[in-house]
This record gives C-alpha cells, structure tokens and sequence, in this order.
C-alpha cells in the first residue's frame, strides 16, 4: 500500500493531523498501536482548555496554545464535542504567590492571552465561594475552559475517515525503512510504503524516531494521579482552579468536567511510558494539596482514581520539525501540557511543515466538516418521544447513573471507528462512567456489543488487547 | 400526564411488598416501575438459598422468593411497567419516565414509594492503588455474569470484604472451578452473617485474613498480582506485612450504598449516616406522600426484613392516598454510645408501638441496649452478641413512649467498664454504610 502520508499515532495529535490533512488530495493513512484511538495520554489528562500564559513566550507552546485554545470553541461546536470556556483561576495563597501571579500575567501578556485579570481576594471569593479563605488573590483567564479530550480526538479521527483517510487500529509500527521514495513501515498488519511520516507516537514518538536513525530526543514520562468524583460534587467548583505552578508543574488542580463531574489532580513522578498505575502516596499528595484550595472537597465522593503519562522529553519545547537525519519525517512529539489546549493548532502547523518538506496540498472540493451524535439525555420532552418512537432501543435506558440509552449505545457501533470494548462505548456515549462505574451497565453493555458486532461475548475486552473480562461459560452454561 | 394513586418507584423485593400491603389496603390504581426487564431486582442473580426463612418459614432462593411476591402480585391488579427507567422526580410527585413502549412520559402520583435499592461500592470509592487493568469486578458485577449471564470471570481469585455477596460469591466461584485464594477485611471482624463465613469459607478451606486489606494491584493488561497488607488499629497498612497472590480476578464486596439520586432530587432529606431519607416510623419521607423503604433506606442484611419494612411503608402511603395524617408532636431518635444509626429518625407522637432499626460499631459480647428520655433510662435491653454486621431491633411500646417528657430518645449501648478492648475499637465515623449487606439472605 502506498501513502501520501502515513501518521504514526491517533491520540488527539495524530488525530488533528489526519483531520487536517484529510482535506486535501492526499492518501492518508494513520496507524495506531491500540485498538482504539485517543487511548494513551490523550484519554487520561486534566481535560482542561489552559489560557496560555504559562509558556515562555517565545516557545511553540505558547505560540500553539494561544492558538489552540482560540480555535477549540469553533471545532468543538462543528464536530459536536463537549466544551465549556469557563475560565480559569490561578491561585495566590501565599506572599510568594503574588508574586508568581505577576509573572504568569506578564507572561501572558507576552503571549497574547485574551482578557487576562488580576483579582484581589474579594472579587475570587465571590467567583468562587468554596475556595480556601487564605486566598489572597487570582489570575483570571477568561479564555480556558475544559473539553472532552478523548471525545476530541475521536471526532477528528472519525472526520478524517469519512473526509478518506484510513485508520488502522491494532497496528503498531515495529520497523521503519527509508527508501527511495520515501519510507516503508512494519506492522504486523503488513507493510505499507509513504512519501511523508508524521511521529504523533506520544510516549513512544522517541522509539519511533530512532527507528529511522534519530536519536535527537528522548522521552522523558512523567505520570499524573487524579481523583474524579461524583456529580454530586461537580459544582464545588465552577472554573478551573489552579495553584501557583512550582518547578516543572502546573500543580494539582481541581475543576470541574464537561460532564459534570469535578475533576482533581495531578501529581508529577518520573515514570515508565505504560505505567498508569496509581499510588497511595501519589494519591495522598494529590488529595492534600487540593485541600489547600478548596478545603471542602467530599473525596468520598470519589468514583475512580486515573493516571496518565505525559510525553514529557529532555527538550524544553513541543518538537515541531522534520528530522534533521530523516528528510520527509516529521515530528509531533513531547506534545505534553499544554498539548491538548494546542492540538488544534498543531494539525495546520504539521502540515505547513509537511509543505515545506516538498508535500503539495491541494484542498479538496468538497468535504465534511460535520459531526452529530446522539445525546438522549440533553433532548427535549418532544425530540425524545420522538426518537422513542422511530427507534425504541432509545427509550431503554441501559447506563442508569448516566441515562445512557441502548440506542445510543447501538449507534457508537456502527460510526465510522465502531469501539471493540467495554471501554471503548465508555468514551463513546458515556455508558459505564457514572457512579456505579458499570457495576450494573457493564454486563449489559457487553452483550450489546457482542451482538451488535456478531463476537462471542468472551471476546469483548474491558478496552486494550489483553484485558480481558469472561474466560468461558459456567458449568450451566451460558443463558440461551 | 397520565395520573396514578400510588407509584411505586423499583420491582424488586421492596418495592413489590410496598405495592402489595397498598393494594391490601384498599388501593387500586397501583403501578410499578421496574429498571429492569424483569421484576425481583437483585434477588433474580441470588440463586443460593436462605431467604424467606423469616417471611415464609422456609429455605427459598432468591428468585423463589421473587417469585412468590410477583406470583402475589399477579392475582392482583397491580401493574408493573419493566424496562422503565424514572429519570426524574419533582417534589409535586411528578415522575418523569422512559421506557421503549410509552417513550418519555410524565405520570403524576398520589403518592410515591422510593424502592430503588442500593449499589455496591467500588475501588473508586475506597481508592484501592495499583494498575488500571481488567479483572476487577464488584461481586454483584460477578454475580450477575455468572448466575444471569452464564460466564465466568476468572480463575484464580481474591475477595476483598467479607461482605454477604462477597463470601457468597467466595463459594459460588469455587463450586464454578475457580481457586478462591483469600477473602481480606479491613476490619477485625467480617461484615458478614456468621452463617455465611461458615457456609461459603470455612467449608472451601478458603482463608479469611481480618485486619488486611488490597494495597497493590499489579497487571499490564489482565490482572496478575495483588498486595495484600496487614493494617493497623488506624486501618493503615503496616509495612512488611505485604504478601502476594498470583491471581486474576480480585472481586470487591466493600459495602452498599442506598441509591438515592432521585430522592435527592426530590429535595428529599437525606441521612449522611444511612445515605437513605430521613423517615417517620411509617417510613414517610421529609416529603410529604413519598414513602421510602428497603435499601434504598439502609442496607438490610435479609429480605425478610424489607419485606416486613415495605410493608409498613405500602400501608402508610395508602392511609395517606385516604387523606389520613398523622398527629402532629415529634420524637427525634437520637444515636447515642456505639449507634452508627437508627430507622426511623424520628416518630410521631401517640403512635403505636415502634421498632426501631439500627447498628452498632463494635463487635460486643453480653452487652445492653439502653433508651434514654434525657438522661433517664426507660428501657434496656440485653444482648448475648451485638456486631456491625448485623442489624439490631428494638420494640419500645406505646405505654413506653407515651410516657417520654422529652423532645428525643438516645438508643445507646451501655458502656463497658474501661472501655471496648482497643482490638475492636474500630472508628467507623467516616465510613458511611457498614460492609456490604443486603438481599443476600
């Protein structure tokens, strides 16, 4: 198979590259190690939109972010994903941190972060009456907000196909070879040969350059711990409340979600690439350091704790450039905080790189910038009836804590990227997320899948290859 | 809008007992709605025996005992609704429902009766650490693969609580095949009935570590180890006490939650300590006409019992649907020494006599429960064996509480001298439910 351009990687970098490049007469093909998109640190982060003004002006990331952030309104509005812009709050608690407030707002100012505000301790209480009453002061980014990131990427990843491009799933690259065209790529799906390689490859974008002779950066995961807690606890807070950033973090932050939940975390520790385990100790840090800002947080409210790696490396910067031993190979790589504020920003930029490198882009006529999902629970009285009425799977609710219906569920499997696990309609409709966390959806969103896709129910994973959930039937065997 | 006197909200024990005493009672126009698609809740995946000794002195299963109330409601004209989820209650006992036949429909009720059930709680909720692979179940999860499904869900197993559904499921998973390698409590003792830990564990010579608890979880992609620690008298584990089970599946029987998000929505007072309504010996709600009875009100360890409280709660809701009220004058029930807590939280006054429900926190032998007016005893009652995993009842009749000078009642239980021995004093203050109970026989 010959490609235009092959993207290496479908977190949502790899995906905003297809979604852009699929607008142009290119053969595009992504390939992607799980068998999902959006499944390494793009579906376990802070989901926040950040302002902008904490990069060093100067760098890629601020430049992207500022971007990113402008653009994410927009996209998420076309491609129906969840976005709130509910701004952000950074927090002064201390002397010193006024002062860090007054670095981050020239910072920003340098930036050119929209609507920057400094606010005396009078005006944050009253924006946000749950916070500590040390507070002294905030700095105010009306731009941020928060985002469904894996449903982000999804959507990009799924406009791109419908705009041509092909995602291969379950497609790991394990050996790249420069030709005279350009490169031939190894999965254990086959080989396929491209002009031009994109490294979206996140955790793993060092292994993939090296596979091509570049060694010029290396890796570096950071993990981060988070609690996520019930709904009943998602309007402790309305914006997304910093505290002042120390060395090489942004703090622990609590905030709320796009669904309603109220999110907190991370924690910073050196890590393997595949390490999302959590940790007593990384947990603890995490729920005392919030505590710091907003006291009152129930985390018995607690219904899942996560953690996710950030491709942090040993360079300062996003790597945003062709490799310097590998013409036509091009690196999106480190794209760590603020990577998905950026994401939208780093599509246009690849491909201007791409261009560079020799690639012609030539728009196409006609293509689809459009995405529409179902969301029962947000339809009116009437729409429901009527979507009842026309398909009566929609009227059976199958996830009770987050009403998730069977129609919905139904739906996510037959969409351009129709998921193959339990976690996987998780991402899609929400279906297993709520407090129960699937203790009583889970069987039954098994069952729909395996019907729904014609598989045994022992084959359906709990998400990646190898999580596996039934080992066979009982004695009895299995209900007719 | 349709309109119907009584609706009851949840098929399952609850909820069809409810039903029942309203339609004994006179009333006619009586509708459940069931989540499922299927009436008798979560009793239809409990298919060991052991219910209804009780209710019908005899050794039922679970979906025997169902069955004897929906066969009960069949000759009736109740009708139960499957497949009916109640998306929304509004405080003028609007629900708002949806199901595949009537689509999305707003039925008003006379009266209401929240039967909903409980849910178990999860690692999310206590936090367990460790790897985010698969093989992680609540035992109700499990249970219903199995006894529901028909599939098993792994082979070499750990299961942390001592709960009623864990250790049934200790014997369960055994008698499928699978090697059941411990059962680990936090606590010094189980949560769960004696008979159970004799049944399930000691007969399958599978170990029972107290005072332990999961403080690692380790597996790339399906689960490959777990971290079993001892804990101190804080509950914290104690470091060089780790030891590792080569295992698959870890099953999580760690307590039961009252599901109560449409009460809350409601604006119906909640009791942090139970997570159920705040109710009336007649299990009225702070809502006037909303009933609440069975998990949804606190976990019951049998049945039978919400059974018995459903039908006190289906009997007031049909004297109110006849424009009865009861006289005004309160008497708060107070949890005194070792209460975790009390149902009802408060009882009208001049009423019959009440029995009231509640939990201990420790695990007592030969001990008193006394009933405090202020700081006068009235009543005291004894007991050979008192534990958190039990739940306790005690009659005060109508002479008794018609004598109370008091505006409360302190159930308590009488302190020991010097105190409970420091291996069983156990602060279960920020542990909301006890260890998981209910419907499990």
């Amino acid at each position: 198979m010959n490609y235009d351009v092959v993207v290496i990687g479908c977190g949502v970098v790899g995906a905003d590259c297809a979604y852009e490049l699929a607008k142009h007469a290119l053969r595009v093909c992504v390939l992607e190690a799980s068998n999902d998109v959006a499944n390494g640190t793009t579906k376990a982060n802070s989901a926040i939109v950040h302002g902008g003004y904490d990069p060093l002006p100067g760098t890629k990331m601020a430049r992207l972010n500022v971007r990113g952030t402008a653009m994410m309104c927009e996209l998420c509005r076309k491609l129906d994903v969840p976005y709130r812009n509910n701004g952000s709050l950074v927090l002064s608690l201390t002397e010193a941190d006024d002062e860090t407030l007054q670095a981050l707002y020239a910072r920003g100012l340098a930036n050119g972060v929209p609507g920057l505000t400094l606010l005396d301790r009078a005006q944050t209480l009253s924006m946000e009456p749950n916070l500590s009453p040390a507070v002294r002061g905030a700095l105010f980014a009306p731009s941020a907000g928060i985002v469904n990131p894996w449903e982000l990427c999804l959507a990009l990843a799924e406009t791109a196909v419908r705009n041509g491009a092909e995602l291969r799933l379950s497609a790991p690259v394990t050996a790249i070879a420069r030709t005279a065209g350009g490169f031939r790529l190894t999965t254990p799906q086959g080989e396929l040969s491209a002009r031009f390689v994109v490294n979206c490859a996140g955790v793993f974008s060092d292994q993939i350059a090296a596979m091509v002779g570049d060694r010029s950066f290396t890796v570096r995961p950071v993990k981060g711990e988070y609690y996520l807690l019930d709904k009943a606890e998602g309007s402790r807070v309305d914006h997304v409340i910093f505290q002042c950033p120390s060395e090489g973090s942004k703090g622990v932050l609590v905030t709320p979600t796009v669904h309603g939940n109220l999110l907190v975390g991370p924690n910073a520790a050196s890590c393997s690439p595949e390490d999302s385990a959590n940790t007593a100790a990384g947990l603890d840090y995490v729920r005392a350091s919030a505590q710091r800002a907003v006291p009152g947080i129930q985390f018995r409210d607690n219904i899942r704790n996560f953690a996710g790696v950030r491709a942090n490396t040993d360079r300062d910067d996003f790597i945003l450039e062709e490799s310097a031993v590998a013409p036509g190979f091009i690196h999106a790589a480190g794209i760590r905080s603020p990577g998905l504020s950026a994401a939208p920003a780093i599509g246009p930029e690849v491909l201007e790189l791409l261009r560079q490198a020799g690639l012609a882009l030539h728009k196409k006529e006609h293509i689809i910038d459009s995405r529409k999902r179902v969301r029962f629970q947000e339809l009116s009285d009437k729409e429901k009836n009527a979507l009842v009425q026309a398909d009566p799977r929609y009227g059976r609710v199958i996830c009770r804590c987050e009403s998730v219906t069977e129609g919905e569920i139904v739906a996510c499997l037959h969409t351009p990227i129709p998921p193959v696990s339990v976690n996987g309609v998780k991402r899609r409709v929400g279906a297993g997320m709520g407090r129960c966390q699937s203790g009583f959806c889970g069987p039954r969103v098994q069952e729909i899948i395996a019907r729904e896709l014609g598989i045994d129910p022992t084959e359906v994973l709990m998400d990646w290859a190898g999580t596996w959930v039934l080992c066979g039937e009982t004695k009895g065997g299995n209900a007719p | 809008m349709t309109d119907h006197e009584l609706v009851v909200i949840g098929g399952g024990p609850a909820g069809l007992a409810a039903a029942l005493s309203a339609w004994e009672q006179g009333v006619r126009d009586i509708l459940i709605l069931e989540r499922d698609n299927q009436a008798g809740g979560i009793l239809n995946q409990c298919i060991h025996n052991g219910f209804g000794l009780h209710c019908f002195q005899e050794e039922l299963t679970g979906p025997e005992y169902a069955g004897r109330f929906i066969d009960l409601v069949k000759q009736t004209g109740i009708q139960i609704r499957t497949d009916t989820m109640v998306l929304e209650l509004s405080e003028d006992r609007v629900l708002h429902t949806l199901s595949p036949q009537y689509g999305y429909e707003s039925i008003r009720a006379g009266a209401v009766v929240l039967a909903m059930g409980c849910r178990e709680r999860t690692r999310g909720a206590i936090s367990i650490p460790g790897a985010r692979c698969s093989g992680i179940f609540t035992a109700g999860a499990a249970q219903r693969f199995l006894n529901i499904e028909g599939y098993m869900v792994g082979k070499r197993v750990v299961i942390l609580g001592s709960g009623d559904i864990g250790l049934i499921m200790a014997r369960r998973m055994t008698l499928e095949g699978a090697k059941v390698l411990a059962c680990v409590e936090l606590m010094p003792y189980s949560g769960g009935l004696a008979r159970n830990i004799v049944q399930c564990l000691n007969d399958f010579d599978i170990p029972l570590y107290l005072s332990h608890t999961v403080t690692d979880i380790r597996g790339k992609d399906r689960l490959e180890q777990v971290v079993v620690s001892q804990v101190d008298e804080k509950r914290s584990p104690i470091p060089g006490t780790e030891r590792v089970f080569d295992c698959d599946t870890l099953l999580l029987s760690v307590g039961l939650l009252p599901e109560n998000e449409l009460s809350r929505q409601a604006g119906i007072a909640i009791d942090p300590r139970t997570n159920g309504p705040v109710v009336w010996e007649n299990r009225e709600s702070s809502l006037p006409g909303v009933f609440a009875c069975g998990n949804v009100l606190h976990v019951h360890d049998l049945v039978d019992y919400v059974s018995a409280e459903s039908e006190t709660a289906g009997k007031a809701a049909a004297a109110y649907l006849r424009g009865e009220r009861p006289a005004a004058g309160e008497l708060k029930i107070v949890n005194g020494n070792e209460v975790s807590y009390t149902v009802p939280q408060h009882i009208h006054r001049g009423v019959d006599s009440v029995e009231i429900f509640f939990r201990v926190r420790n695990v007592r032998k030969d001990a008193a429960i006394r009933v405090l007016d202020g700081q006068t005893q009235i009543a005291r009652f004894r007991r050979e064996h008192l534990a958190p995993g039990e739940m306790e009842s005690i009659r005060l009749p109508k002479v008794l509480l018609d004598r109370v000078q008091g505006d409360a009642l302190t159930v308590e239980i009488e302190a020991v001298e010097g105190g409970v021995p420091r291996s069983e004093a156990s602060p279960l203050a920020d542990i909301p439910t006890p260890t998981g109970k209910g419907g499990q026989t």
